[in-house]
C-alpha cells in the first residue's frame, strides 16, 4: 500500500502546471449476439450460461465476425467524423490472464477501422475540439470475482471465480489525441467529453452505455508539464473510473499528486493508477518486473475488412442528429438561453423532457416539473432523475390536468408524491383519493362561510375595499379544503360576498 | 549469437513455461541453432515485397447478428478442473492487468 | 477377400450390394485392430462401442430402403487433433490427457453424417509438430512396413492405420507436410487438399494460416472418395472457401494425364535426397511422359527460403495458439496446491503437460513476434512467402502441375533425429512450399527405394482449387505402376 501522497492545491498546481489529458472509452456494443460467436449477450444473465466452443476459446474453436458490430463501429466512427478503413484487420494481443480464454485477445492494432475524427465539447462557454485518434473493434474478457481477500479485490484474495458470459461480446475503444489547452478546466473537460461521447453514443443507438453497468468504460490519462514548456510531461494511465463524477475526480487528483511529484523535483513515474471511488484517489497498480510485449500479428483465423463504400454511405445517411444539434435547434425552438439549456442536460433531464413533449405536453411545462419537483426528489432520494419511477408519459398527463383544471399546482404536487410511492398512474391516483379540483359551488360555500366567520378582521378589510386581503380567506378555504379549492373561484365568491 | 540463454529464459517466462535449469541448459543451444537457421529469410531482397497473411484472399466474411444455441452451463464447466458457484475456480490473480 | 484388404471403394459398393453389412465390416476392424495395434500403436483410442453402435444403426436404415451416401458403413480413423464429442481428444499431448470436447469438428459431423463409422483417435506428434510422431505424449506409433521406423509425422498414426489394414481411410492435417510425407513413407496414399477447401472447425490450431486437413487412403480413389465427402465450404471457420469441391472422384475415375503439361521442380530434389528416393522419382518422371505427358523442368528460386519461413510463421503462430492451455479451463492442472498462484500454476502445468519440440517451437515463436525482431523475422517470413507464392504462379503459368520427390528420405529409424531438430525438419522440405501458398498437393507410392526396400512418395502440386489435377495425375501413375509391379505396391509389405 502507498503512503499518502503530497498533493499541491489545485489552483495552485494549475498556475503553474499545463495539464494534458487523454482518453480511451471501452463501449460494450448492444449487439443480440458476441464479437465472434452467435451467444447471446443478456446482461445479468446465470453464471457461464451465455458460452459456447469460440467464446470459451476450446482448442478447435475459430471466430466468424458478427456484420452488425462492424456497422456499428461505422456508425460510430461516422458519427465522430472518422475516416472509415478501406481495408483493414484484426490482430491478437497476446497476453495471460484468467479472463481470457484464448490468453490472447482478438483486437486492431495498427489497422484501426476508423481514423482521425473529432468530437466537439463545450467547456465553460468555449468550444474544444477533442481529436479522435482511432475507433477500432475488439472482444471483452469474462470476469472474476476475487474470493476470501477483505474488499473482493484482487489483493489479498484466495482463489477467483471466472464467469466467460462477457467473454466475447464486442468492445470499440476511442482513443483520443492529447487534449491541450484545457488549462484548469481538464477535468471539467474531462467529464463533458465522456458525456458528450456516451449522449452521441445513445444517440446511435449502438449501446446502453451505462457506466455502472460497465458498458461504457473509461481510462484517463494524464500528465503535467510546467507553464510555458515545450515538451509533454510523462503521462499515468487512472483506470477504474466508472462514473463521469470519477472522471473528473481522478484528474484532478491526479494533477494535484503529479504537480507535487514535480514540485519537489521528481519525475512521474509512467504506470497505470487505479482510481478510489471511496477516496477520490489513485495508487499505483502493480510494478511488474517485464514490460508487457503483445506480440501482436495480424489474425490468422480471420479475413480482412474491407467495408464497401457504398455500405459506408448507406450507415452515414442513417446516422441521427448529433445530439449537439438536436441541443442547439433545441434551443432556439423553446427559446432558452445557453446557461438554461446545460442545466437540463446536466440535470440528466433532456430525454426525459423531450420525450414529455412527445407525449403531449408543452415544453414550458415539461421543462417546469422535471427541473423543478423531479429533480428536487431526484435529489432527495439520490436517485438518477430517469430513475424515478414515473414516466414522461405521465408527466404530460398531469400536466394535461392542470392545464384542464383539473388539478391545480399544489394537487398536482400530490399526484406526483402518490406517482413516485407507487399508488398508480396519475389518472387512479386522482380517482383513490378523491384529488379533484373542488369548483363546486355549493361545496365551497360552507367553507368560505366558516373562513369569514373565523376572519372577521380580515372580512371587514375586505368590505372596505381592501380586496387583497381576500388572499388570507382564500388561504384559509384551501386549507379547510385540503388544498383542493379552486383558488381563483374561491377569491371570486368571496369577493362576491363581501363587496 | 542470435539467441542468449537468458533470453530463452525470458522468453519462457513470457510463455509462462516454468523451465528447469537442466531444461534451459539443453534448449538454449538448439534454439540458437534453429535461430541462426530461419534468419537466412534476411538474405532474401524484399523490397517493396508485401507479406502474405492470409493465402486465401478471401475478405468480408461475417456472420448475422442471430443467437445461435449456447452450451449449458453444466456442459461449459464439465471439463473445468475446478468449479465454485457455477464459475471456473481458479488459483488467486495476482494483480490487474 | 478378406475385408479389410478391400478398399473403400469395395467396401462401399459391396455395403451398397448388400454383400456385407456395416457391423461385418466394423467388426473385422475392429478385430485387426486388436490384433496388431499393440505393434502399430496406431490408436490412442478405440471408439468400439460407439463405432458399432454407428454400424448397426446404418444397417437399419439401410435395409429400411433408405439412399445412403457412398461413404456409409466405411471405417475412418480420425487423428487426435480433431474434436470429437465425448470421445476423447489429446492431440498427442498430456496437456490434454483426458479432455473430452463438448462438440464435433465440422468434418467429423460431416462424416458422420455420411454414415462413415468412426473406429476411434489416432496417435500424431505432439499438436502436430513432428516428422515421425515421436513427439506424441504416448509414445510412438511405428511404420507397418518395419515396425523400427518412423511411420512419418505428424499423422503417423493415421497413415500408420490405413497401411496396417487397420482401417481403408483415415482423416489427418498437412500444416508443413503431416499428411503427405507420412503417406509416402508408409507407401499410401495422402493429400493436402486447397487450404481453405476442407473446414478447420474443431481442429485443434497448430498453425492456423497453414492447417489443412486432409485424407489418407490406400489407393487415390479411395483418398478422393474421402477428400470429397469432408471438404466444402463452412460458414464456422472464416478462412473456408465457399465454392464447389473440386470434381476430385471423377478426376480419378478418368486419370487421364495425355497432353497435361508437368514441371519438374529444380530446387526440390539433388542434394539432401536419397539416391533411392530420386531414381523412384525420375522413373515416376519417364512414367509420366509415357503416358502422354509433357514434362520440364521449372525453376522455383524461392523454395530454398520454404523451410526457414516455414519455421518462423508455423512457430509464432503456435506460440499464440496454445496459449490457451492454462490450466483454467480444462486440462491437466499441476501445482494447485492452494499455495501457488494462477501465473505459477500456469507455468508448471505448461512445463510438464508440453513435451520438448512443442516448447521449442512456443519459445522460437515468441522470439518471432517480439518487439525488436518482428520485422526481421516473422514480417520477413510473410514476405518470402509472398515470393514463394509468385515462384509457384509463374510456374503454373507455364505448367498443369508441379511434380517432385515427397520427402527426401525414406522412414528412417525411430529415434535417429529424435533430439536433432534440424535433421527432423528436413522431412518437410518438399512438402513446405504447397502449405506456404495453399495449394493443392498429393502424394502417391511410385515404388520402394534399393537401399532399403522402402516406400518413396511422388508428389504433385496443382495451383489453388485445382485438387482435381492432383487426382488425374495420381491415379494414372497409380494404375500405370501396378500394371507394371502386378499388385498394389503395399502388398510388398511384409505382413502383421
Amino acid at each position: 500500500m502507498t503512503v499518502s501522497d503530497t498533493l499541491v492545491p489545485y489552483l495552485e498546481a494549475t498556475e503553474r502546471y499545463e495539464p494534458v489529458i487523454g482518453l480511451e472509452t471501452h463501449v460494450e456494443l448492444g449487439t443480440r449476439t458476441k464479437m465472434f460467436c452467435g451467444c447471446t449477450t443478456t446482461f445479468g444473465a446465470e453464471p457461464n450460461s451465455q458460452t459456447c466452443p469460440v467464446c470459451l476459446g476450446l482448442p478447435g474453436s475459430l471466430p466468424v465476425v458478427n456484420r452488425m458490430a462492424i456497422e456499428y463501429a461505422i456508425r460510430i466512427g461516422l458519427a465522430l467524423n472518422c475516416t472509415i478503413a478501406e481495408w483493414c484487420r484484426f490482430a491478437r494481443k497476446n497476453y495471460f490472464y484468467p479472463d481470457m480464454p484464448k490468453n490472447f485477445q482478438i483486437s486492431q492494432y495498427d489497422e484501426p477501422l476508423c481514423t482521425d475524427g473529432y468530437l466537439d465539447v463545450e467547456v465553460n462557454g468555449r468550444t474544444i475540439r477533442v481529436g479522435i485518434e482511432r475507433v477500432h473493434l475488439e472482444e471483452d474478457t469474462g470476469k472474476s470475482l476475487h474470493v476470501g481477500g477483505a474488499t473482493g479485490r484482487i489483493h489479498g484474495a484466495e482463489y477467483s471465480l471466472v464467469d466467460y458470459n462477457r467473454a466475447g461480446i464486442p468492445l470499440v475503444e476511442i482513443v483520443t489525441r492529447p487534449v491541450t489547452g484545457t488549462g484548469a478546466d481538464a477535468p471539467v473537460a474531462a467529464r463533458l467529453y465522456v458525456t458528450e461521447l456516451r449522449d452521441l453514443l445513445r444517440s446511435l443507438g449502438v449501446s446502453d452505455v451505462r457506466m455502472e453497468e460497465g458498458s461504457l468504460r473509461c481510462d484517463v490519462n494524464t500528465s503535467l508539464a510546467p507553464r510555458g514548456a515545450s515538451q509533454w510531461g510523462t503521462r499515468t494511465e487512472t483506470k477504474n473510473v466508472n462514473s463521469l463524477r470519477s472522471v473528473e475526480r481522478a484528474v484532478h487528483f491526479e494533477i494535484e499528486r503529479q504537480a507535487a511529484v514535480l514540485d519537489a523535483g521528481g519525475r512521474v513515474i509512467q504506470e497505470t493508477r487505479h482510481f478510489h471511488e471511496d477516496t477520490g484517489t489513485t495508487t499505483s497498480g502493480r510494478s511488474k518486473e517485464e514490460a508487457q510485449d503483445y506480440r501482436y500479428f495480424p489474425e490468422p483465423d480471420l479475413v480482412p475488412v474491407a467495408p464497401p463504400r457504398d455500405w459506408v454511405e448507406q450507415i452515414r445517411a442513417s446516422l441521427p442528429e448529433a445530439p449537439a444539434k438536436v441541443r442547439a435547434r433545441l434551443r432556439t425552438e423553446w427559446n432558452v438561453s445557453a446557461v438554461e439549456m446545460d442545466a437540463i442536460v446536466n440535470a440528466g433531464a433532456l430525454d426525459l423532457v423531450l420525450q414529455t413533449v412527445a407525449a403531449g405536453a408543452s415544453a414550458p411545462d415539461a421543462r417546469k416539473w422535471w427541473l423543478g419537483e423531479l429533480s428536487r426528489r431526484a435529489h432527495d432520494t439520490g436517485t438518477e432523475l430517469a430513475a424515478l419511477p414515473i414516466s414522461p408519459r405521465q408527466v404530460a398527463r398531469i400536466s394535461e390536468l392542470v392545464a384542464a383544471g383539473t388539478l391545480n399546482d399544489r394537487l398536482a404536487r400530490d399526484v406526483i408524491d402518490a406517482v413516485l410511492a407507487g399508488e398508480g398512474t396519475p389518472d387512479e391516483v386522482v380517482e383513490a383519493r378523491g384529488l379533484a379540483v373542488v369548483s363546486d359551488d355549493s361545496a365551497l360555500t360552507a367553507a368560505i362561510d366558516e373562513a369569514i366567520a373565523a376572519n372577521p378582521e380580515v372580512a371587514a378589510k375586505i368590505r372596505d375595499g381592501k380586496i387583497a386581503a381576500a388572499g388570507v380567506l382564500v388561504g384559509a378555504v384551501r386549507k379547510a379544503t385540503g388544498g383542493k379549492a379552486d383558488a381563483a373561484r374561491v377569491r371570486e365568491l368571496i369577493l362576491q360576498r363581501l363587496t | 549469437m542470435p539467441i542468449t540463454r537468458d533470453e530463452v529464459a525470458h522468453l519462457a517466462r513470457l510463455s509462462r513455461i516454468a523451465l528447469s535449469e537442466a531444461e534451459l541448459d539443453h534448449l538454449a543451444p538448439q534454439l540458437d541453432q534453429i535461430i541462426t537457421a530461419v534468419a537466412q529469410v534476411q538474405e532474401v531482397a524484399a523490397e517493396g515485397i508485401p507479406p502474405t497473411s492470409h493465402a486465401t484472399g478471401l475478405t468480408n466474411v461475417y456472420r448475422d447478428d442471430e443467437p445461435t444455441p449456447c452450451l449449458t452451463p453444466a456442459e461449459a464447466l464439465d471439463q473445468a478442473p475446478a468449479v465454485e458457484q457455477q464459475r471456473f475456480k481458479v488459483p488467486r490473480i495476482l494483480g490487474e492487468m | 477377400m478378406e475385408l479389410t484388404r478391400m478398399t473403400a471403394a469395395e467396401l462401399s459398393a459391396a455395403l451398397a450390394g448388400g454383400d456385407v453389412s456395416a457391423t461385418e465390416v466394423t467388426r473385422a476392424h475392429l478385430d485387426r485392430i486388436a490384433a496388431v495395434d499393440d505393434r502399430v500403436h496406431a490408436f490412442l483410442h478405440v471408439a468400439a462401442d460407439r463405432a458399432l453402435e454407428q454400424a448397426r444403426d446404418i444397417d437399419a436404415r439401410r435395409h429400411n430402403g433408405e439412399n445412403l451416401g457412398p461413404l456409409a458403413g466405411v471405417p475412418v480413423a480420425v487423428k487426435d487433433v480433431f474434436a470429437t464429442k465425448g470421445l476423447p481428444t489429446t492431440c498427442g499431448s498430456r496437456i490434454l490427457q483426458g479432455w473430452h470436447p463438448p462438440y464435433d469438428a465440422t468434418i467429423v459431423q460431416r462424416l458422420r453424417q455420411a454414415g462413415a463409422i468412426i473406429l476411434g483417435k489416432t496417435n500424431m506428434d505432439e499438436f502436430a509438430m513432428g516428422s515421425s510422431t515421436e513427439n506424441s505424449a504416448y509414445g510412438t506409433s511405428r511404420n507397418p512396413w518395419d515396425l523400427d521406423k518412423i511411420p512419418g509425422g505428424s499423422s503417423g498414426g493415421s497413415s500408420a492405420a490405413v497401411a496396417a489394414y487397420e482401417a481403408p481411410l483415415a482423416i489427418g492435417t498437412d500444416t508443413g507436410g503431416s499428411i503427405r510425407q507420412p503417406a509416402a513413407v508408409c507407401g499410401i496414399v495422402g493429400t493436402k487438399p486447397t487450404y481453405g477447401g476442407s473446414s478447420r472447425y474443431g481442429v485443434v490450431a497448430f498453425a492456423s494460416s497453414l492447417d489443412t486437413p486432409g485424407p489418407f487412403g490406400r489407393t487415390v480413389l479411395d483418398a478422393a472418395l474421402l477428400h470429397e465427402a469432408m471438404s466444402g465450404h463452412d460458414p464456422m471457420d472464416s478462412t473456408s472457401i465457399d465454392a464447389p469441391v473440386p470434381p476430385v472422384v471423377a478426376a480419378a475415375r478418368e486419370a487421364d494425364v495425355s497432353g497435361m503439361r508437368i514441371g519438374v521442380v529444380a530446387e526440390l530434389g539433388g542434394e539432401g535426397y536419397q539416391p533411392g528416393v530420386l531414381a523412384r522419382f525420375a522413373e515416376s518422371v519417364e512414367l509420366l511422359e509415357s503416358l502422354g505427358a509433357k514434362v520440364t523442368e521449372v525453376s522455383c528460386p524461392h523454395f530454398r527460403y520454404a523451410l526457414p519461413a516455414y519455421y518462423l510463421i508455423a512457430p509464432s503462430e503456435c506460440s499464440s495458439n496454445l496459449a490457451r492451455f492454462d490450466a483454467m479451463r480444462y486440462g491437466l492442472r499441476v501445482g494447485d496446491d492452494g499455495t501457488r498462484d494462477a501465473e505459477e500454476v500456469m507455468a508448471l502445468t505448461r512445463e510438464q503437460g508440453f513435451g520438448a519440440e512443442v516448447k521449442r517451437r512456443i519459445i522460437l515463436g515468441a522470439y518471432a513476434l517480439s518487439s525488436g525482431y518482428y520485422d526481421a523475422y516473422y514480417g520477413k517470413a510473410q514476405q518470402v512467402r509472398t515470393l514463394i507464392i509468385r515462384d509457384f504462379d509463374a510456374a503454373f503459368g507455364q505448367v498443369d502441375v508441379l511434380v517432385s520427390p515427397s520427402t527426401p528420405t525414406t522412414a528412417f529409424r525411430i529415434g535417429e533425429r529424435a533430439d536433432d531438430p534440424m535433421a527432423m525438419y528436413l522431412a518437410d522440405l518438399a512438402t513446405i512450399p504447397s502449405d506456404l501458398a495453399g495449394n493443392a498437393a498429393i502424394s502417391v507410392p511410385c515404388g520402394l527405394a534399393d537401399e532399403d526396400g522402402l516406400p518413396a512418395g511422388l508428389q504433385v502440386m496443382a495451383p489453388a482449387m485445382a485438387d482435381d489435377r492432383l487426382y488425374r495425375v495420381a491415379a494414372a501413375v497409380e494404375a500405370a505402376f501396378t500394371r507394371r509391379w502386378g499388385h498394389p505396391l503395399l502388398a510388398e509389405a511384409k505382413g502383421l
